[in-house]
């Protein structure tokens, strides 16, 4: 049976898109909130912290991401613990998300200059005080072109949850390519509607960027 | 400068003190009483220990032999102890350090408002009083970058007495300045001292030390290695150390 690329196939590819999108958000709440904990243990006092996040970062930016989805998904699935897909995406999403995002924060807090440090160190500000007020702020400015640039990735990244069964926007656009053989406008509505996602979002960080550097000034 | 009288209580109290760093040993049992209202000018050439030395003070270096005590409390690995002498005792660094993504006036009040609980009207209103003293109180709402080097140690300088510290040590304050903005901050130093402030300068100013020093202080290879009032110092040094280095900074200023 052929059909054409019609307004259904088309609501076929936004029925994808929703899930791109979910799967976006959750790998990079998901993705950031851990990967700030990863960040923090990276640039801890305690050696042992400091490992632990070495190796974590290691692992997960080390493997593909394919491997870690398959593993999240099918191993827990061996070893008794039943997850829904989405929840087992958005897991392994988090982890690795949280590797690559860890590991950005962490070179940003590093370039900040020792005196930030000391200089609130001197004044009696806490750790707590210390990453919040100070050196947080500042290192999130400076990794803000690298981790919308990864946010990028991120959302472009999310086809691969198609390996679980999810019928997300690439593999949306693949059914609909095998059903109205005309994969070249399919791919490029598929292609056009990624670019409508993600370039946005690389517009919205050079403002940002700009401002930030017009406070500063 | 008036002395204080010599049966004032300790502020800062340093007894023989080692550091190392590795096996490379910069402080070599240090001993120093610093009197509540004091001021001592350290000087000594780069690599004696004199930034080194004030630095552990306050905990932002560790030592591995002998005592500090700031106001009765222990500068050991105590977090509590530390907590308490930081609140205590200012400090201004030779790069400013001032937070550049915060307003002159946030940078003023934020260890206030976190370490003291002061309220933000509180805060402000201290802040406002000590950068007024600075004379820098109509730059309140810019940002550090906005301002000129000799402005943002200034403003480094009501930073650090925002917290109302009992001492102020001072690193190299204008060795980062354009040597038109030197005085300006001196000028700064010098109202601080004339009002009581115990402090610890470290600093090549030669004649600062000579105006508002009760004891300067020769520092080499971690060691003191002479201290006068200054009109004894500048005069009839002692050591043949002392002599040469002042022959030296002299010749240059």
């Amino acid at each position: 049976m052929n059909q054409t690329f019609g307004l259904p196939e088309f609501g076929f590819l936004l029925g994808g898109l929703k899930w791109t999108v979910l799967l976006s958000l959750l790998a990079f709440a998901g993705g950031g909130a851990v990967g700030m904990l990863v960040a923090l243990a990276r640039t801890a006092e305690s050696a042992l912290l400091r490992r632990l996040a070495i190796g974590y970062i290691a692992v997960f930016q080390g493997t593909p991401l394919l491997m870690q989805l398959f593993v999240v998904y099918y191993g827990l699935g061996l070893v008794g613990i039943q997850l829904p897909a989405w929840a087992a995406v958005a897991i392994g999403f988090t982890l690795n998300a949280s590797a690559f995002l860890g590991d950005i924060w962490r070179g940003a807090i590093q370039a900040l200059p020792r005196g930030q440090t000391e200089a609130a160190q001197a004044l009696g500000l806490h750790y707590r005080a210390r990453m919040r007020d100070i050196i947080l702020p500042q290192a999130l400015r400076i990794a803000q072109p690298a981790t919308v640039g990864y946010l990028v990735q991120l959302i472009k990244g999310t086809s691969l949850a198609a390996i679980v069964g999810f019928i997300e926007l690439a593999r949306a656009g693949q059914i609909v390519s095998n059903t109205t053989f005309e994969p070249i406008l399919v791919f490029g509505v598929v292609g056009a509607i990624y670019f409508v996602l993600c370039w946005p979002l690389s517009l919205y960080s050079a403002r940002l960027e700009a401002r930030f550097a017009a406070a500063m000034r | 400068m008036s002395h204080p009288p010599s049966d004032a209580a300790p502020l800062i109290s340093i007894e023989a003190v080692d550091k190392w760093y590795g096996a490379f040993q910069v402080l070599r049992g240090i001993t120093l009483t610093v009197r509540k209202g004091e001021k001592i000018v350290l000087c000594g050439p780069s690599g004696s220990g004199k930034s080194t030395l004030i630095r552990c003070i306050n905990h932002l270096e560790t030592y591995q032999a002998g005592r500090i005590v700031v106001d009765g409390v222990v500068v050991n690995d105590s977090v509590k102890n530390i907590d308490t002498v930081r609140s205590e005792v200012g400090m201004v660094f030779q790069s400013f350090n001032l937070f550049p993504h915060l307003t002159i006036l946030q940078n003023c009040t934020l260890a206030p408002m976190r370490v003291r609980g002061v309220n933000k009207a509180t805060a402000e209103a201290t802040a406002r009083r000590y950068l007024d003293r600075v004379r820098i109180l109509d730059q309140a709402d810019k940002y550090p970058a906005q301002l000129s080097g000799g402005q943002q140690q200034r403003v480094a300088i009501a930073r650090a007495l925002c917290m109302e510290p009992k001492a102020m040590l001072f690193d190299e304050p204008t060795s980062a300045l354009d040597p038109e903005m030197v005085k300006e901050v001196l000028d700064t130093m010098v109202g601080l001292a004339a009002d009581g402030m115990t402090m610890i300068c470290v600093t090549h100013e030669m004649g600062f030390a000579r105006q508002v020093a009760d004891r300067v202080i020769f520092m080499a290879n971690g060691e003191l290695v002479e201290q006068a009032p200054p009109e004894v110092f500048f005069r009839n040094p002692t050591q043949q150390r002392t002599r040469d280095f002042l022959g030296q900074i002299l010749a240059q200023h």
